[in-house]
């Protein structure tokens, strides 16, 4: 129990630290020194409860409920402010609506409602632990040395870097308190912490473009807030509960068909699924260790989360098909958009929903073997999409560009760094890492429930994605004459998180079977009574780990040794350099080399079009029918 | 199957593969000749071009493509293992496709604009024919209950009896995968005059003799699974499986002789709607009936 409050706490804690000591130095070594500790409290938890099936905790008191209520109310009056201050009107009206609704349910039923458990740990909940703390740290250790780039390339911007970090370390605190609240009303506190500091985070920069950006991802999730509020008072009201366990315990027996719609529809807006994929779109304008973190290990993980949570209640139900709907069509529509994308960031960004979508499309399912699938892809994803974030950062200060093509030849400028990308990419789709394994769970329990529609969309999606990663990984490993190494100039913070994340991105894919048997086989047998076969055979996992022994030792042993003579390429002329060449007529002629796009089949614009029609039809026929009173 | 058919599995694919993928292309190439109205080389051609390819001297544009595609050839090769070892479909795909990108990878490396191009080619016909791949490993599942190439040959149902318009699909896509017209759009036998040699253009030698073997081993497990279609558990159908290979193969090179190439726009739309009708419709049907 020590060890909750801790995580909950002492980020907090530190936040307030780092909001008020203005100094580098200070600053350098708080952040240090916490996410060691942040780091090593997640793990020690782990050890702690690892045998446990799952443990509550009653931690009651008056006092907590009351102070989160009264935050709620301080933090609803500066949104409102805000609102009015920058003429987006429609926030403050969504708070107003809001937060009066809980307050008035709070003090009204609320009160009489006694709950037994306001804090529990399983499996599920250490998992996300150790992503929050162990990511969320590094990212936040990176962010020291991208910083005080920033800062640099910025200089004429006021420093905002102890705000900053003080939302960072806050974003984690509530992050550990959403993973470990089982009082629903604790849970949605946390909720709206997230939602606040995804919105100052976004905002950073203080730019038009942020504050726009910022106010759209604020909406959406006080829209996804609306729904979790108005689930909280269906609960209290009709069920006579406020407790998460007990909401599932009750959902074998009785239909809790519209409060899991509610809460699956804030875990949907949070998770950015279409037709609410903006947010997380427009969130590209904040420094970039805010998309690492916003993207890999909290806010839209604490969407999945809800909805993973919520897997044994959905299904072949009204809620659980207006969930696998949602994210399949996500998963489809934004794998196509990312396609026609050459800003490294925004491929990674439709990378994310997409994936998101895949996992919110498992959890829909519900299935033993789909949610296996999602927890899987949530650990994958997690680990991957950062490395992934963090290498595109270095590589813009560096090379002062995100766009792909840009990238051209990475691989002569910044060695170290092109490797770890390709590892992070190859880590997105390539057998045998991680989350092909969870897409392949994921292929088998599609087919296996019946849903075609999904396997479809599996199948398209996945092709698609097999088409952006090795067009960018194409770009990087272009070899080029004369090109001058320049990473040298990167920070040492920034080397030692990037190094660990490609180390964690294979690493997690050698001992995914131990995972597997280990904590997430053991936390589905606590919530499915029976236990299906899983779609890796033993004899597929011992294949897999061969081959990615094998991938990583070839490129050790053999790579870039050959005797060969090194002659020019072939250019239908003399060649003068590199990319130029003399023509048949006497003509120097510079050739251009650009990735494919597609724009005419993968248009972003369409394919968001399409994806926003789909979804908003599945979500309106979802509520109309639940509101007619059909089931 | 056990480990030791297995193991038998896999060391006869080795050794065998390359020869029967070799004798293969010596046969597509003499029988193209004839629709051409030619009287075409020796059917070990091929052999002596390999051979000759190793002699030739060793150059190349950069230190790192060679590594590319050995690491082609022996993912090539591991995917075939997996899959006469009587392995699970899904991972002999994933292999492939691991396969395969060591190949345009190899590509891009060389900067070169013909390599780019017909690397950016191969990529979009892989997104073309991956669905269709997958819809194959899935209907067998939905017919056998399993994965497993094993199970495929043991089982007592024709698998083409349930899997009609699955079978057509593959066989659709099988025109891009053994680069036939009108599907050779990245690579192809015959130079092309905006592509040069595509792909390969920067390969030479050995290296382009590896790239040959790979093929080999690539075309022989392809065919494998035209194979499962037919072979169960039936003493006849191996012979009968054979035959509708063979059959398979020489429709494959009918259609190459009588194709010019199409646009890659034709490639991707045509791939994807095989997919949707044959694939899906069959697939649904399956459930149905299941």
């Amino acid at each position: 129990m020590s060890t909750i409050l801790f995580l909950i706490v002492f980020p907090f804690i530190v936040a307030l630290a780092l909001l008020v000591l203005k100094t580098d130095a200070a600053r350098d070594i708080i952040v240090k020194v916490s996410s060691i500790l942040i780091a090593a409290g997640s793990i020690y938890l782990a050890v702690q409860y690892f045998d446990s099936g799952g443990e509550f905790f009653e931690f009651g008191n008056e006092t907590v409920s009351t102070f989160m209520l009264g935050i709620e109310v301080v933090l609803a009056v500066l949104i409102f402010y805000l609102g009015i201050k920058y003429k987006k009107y429609l926030a403050s009206v969504l708070v107003a609506i809001q937060t009066p609704l809980m307050v008035w349910f709070e003090l009204g039923t609320g009160h009489g409602i006694t709950v037994l458990n306001n804090m529990y740990v399983d499996r599920l909940s250490i998992i996300m632990a150790l992503i929050i703390g162990v990511i969320g740290t590094l990212i936040c250790w990176y962010s020291i040395g991208y910083m005080k780039d920033f800062q640099k390339h910025h200089h004429e911007e006021p420093d905002r870097r102890p705000w900053f970090f003080f939302l960072m370390f806050l974003f984690l605190a509530a992050m550990f308190g959403i993973v470990f609240s089982n009082n629903l009303v604790w849970l949605y506190f946390f909720w709206e912490i997230t939602t606040l500091c995804s919105f100052f985070l976004i905002g950073y920069t203080k730019t038009q473009e942020a504050i726009n950006n910022s106010f759209r991802a604020l909406i959406m999730n006080l829209l996804g807030g609306i729904g979790f509020a108005l689930a909280i008072v269906v609960l209290g009201n009709f069920y006579g509960t406020l407790e998460l366990n007990q909401m599932l315990a009750l959902g074998a027996g009785i239909s809790m068909v519209l409060p899991a719609c509610l809460l699956a529809f804030a875990g949907i807006t949070k998770a950015a699924q279409m037709p609410f994929n903006s947010w997380l779109l427009g969130a590209m304008v904040a420094p970039t260790p805010t998309s690492a973190l916003l993207h890999s290990s909290t806010m839209v993980k604490a969407g999945v989360f809800l909805i993973v949570k919520l897997s044994p209640i959905l299904g072949w139900n009204l809620a659980g098909i207006m969930v696998m709907m949602v994210g399949g069509i996500t998963f489809l529509m934004t794998s196509f958009a990312a396609i026609s994308q050459s800003n490294a960031k925004r491929v990674l960004a439709y990378s994310t929903v997409a994936n998101l979508g895949l996992i919110v499309a498992c959890a829909g399912i519900g299935s033993y073997a789909a949610v296996w699938a999602a927890i899987m892809l949530i650990i994958f994803h997690a680990v991957t999409k950062s490395l992934l974030f963090l290498c595109v950062g270095t590589a813009e200060h560096n090379i002062g560009s995100r766009d792909i093509e840009d990238m051209d030849g990475l691989f002569g400028r910044m060695p170290r760094l092109a490797t770890f990308m390709i590892v992070g990419i190859a880590g997105m789709f390539l057998a045998p890492f991680g989350m092909l394994i969870s897409k392949w769970a994921a292929m088998k329990a599609f087919v296996d429930s019946g849903n075609f529609l999904l396997v479809m969309i599996i199948l398209f999606g996945s092709a698609a994605t097999l088409f952006y990663w090795t067009k960018w990984m194409g770009k990087m490993v272009a070899i080029m004459a004369k090109r001058e190494n320049i990473q040298s100039n990167v920070h040492k913070e920034e080397w030692l998180v990037l190094t660990s994340l490609t180390a964690l991105t294979v690493l997690i894919c050698l001992i995914f079977p131990l995972m597997s048997t280990f904590v997430i086989v053991p936390y589905l047998q606590t919530i499915y009574s029976s236990v299906a076969t899983l779609a890796l055979s033993s004899s597929n996992m011992y294949i897999m780990s061969a081959m990615l022994a094998l991938i990583v030792l070839l490129p050790l042993l053999f790579y870039g040794k050959s005797n060969k003579r090194i002659v020019p390429l072939y250019m239908a002329g003399v060649n003068l350099d590199d990319l130029t060449y003399r023509g048949s007529m006497q003509k120097d002629v510079t050739v251009s080399l650009r990735n494919w796009y597609m724009e005419d089949y993968f248009g972003e614009k369409r394919m968001n079009i399409i994806g926003d029609i789909a979804t908003v039809v599945v979500l309106i026929v979802t509520f109309a029918l639940l509101l007619g009173g059909v089931l | 199957m056990n480990l030791t058919t297995s193991i038998i599995g896999i060391v006869a694919y080795l050794i065998l593969a390359p020869i029967a993928g070799g004798l293969l292309a010596g046969i597509d190439r003499r029988i193209s000749a004839r629709m051409q109205g030619r009287y075409g080389p020796p059917i070990l051609q091929p052999f002596y071009d390999f051979f000759k390819l190793l002699e030739k001297e060793p150059i190349t544009v950069n230190k790192v493509q060679d590594f590319y595609v050995n690491c082609f050839l022996i993912f090539i090769i591991i995917t075939g293992a997996i899959f006469f070892a009587g392995g699970d479909l899904l991972l002999f795909i994933f292999t492939l496709t691991l396969a395969s990108i060591f190949l345009v990878v190899a590509a891009f490396s060389s900067n070169s604009p013909y390599a780019q191009v017909g690397a950016e080619r191969e990529l979009l016909q892989m997104m073309a024919y991956e669905p269709m791949v997958l819809l194959t490993a899935i209907g067998f599942y939905m017919v056998n209950g399993s994965f497993n190439v094993s199970d495929v040959v043991t089982s007592d149902v024709m698998g083409i009896v349930y899997l009609p318009g699955i079978f057509l699909g593959f066989v659709f896509i099988l025109t891009i995968k053994l680069r036939k017209s009108p599907f050779d759009l990245s690579l192809s036998h015959h130079g092309h005059q905006e592509l040069v040699k595509g792909l390969s253009t920067e390969f030479s030698g050995k290296t382009l003799a590896i790239i040959e073997l790979a093929h080999w081993y690539e075309n022989i497990f392809l065919l494998g699974v035209v194979y499962l279609f037919i072979a169960h558990s039936a003493v006849w159908s191996p012979i009968i499986a054979v035959l509708v290979c063979l059959v398979v193969y020489f429709l494959e090179v009918l259609i190459d002789n009588n194709y010019a190439r199409m646009k890659w726009q034709f490639a991707i739309n045509s791939s994807w709607v095989v997919a949707l009708t044959l694939g899906f419709v069959n697939m649904l049907v399956l459930y149905f009936i299941g």
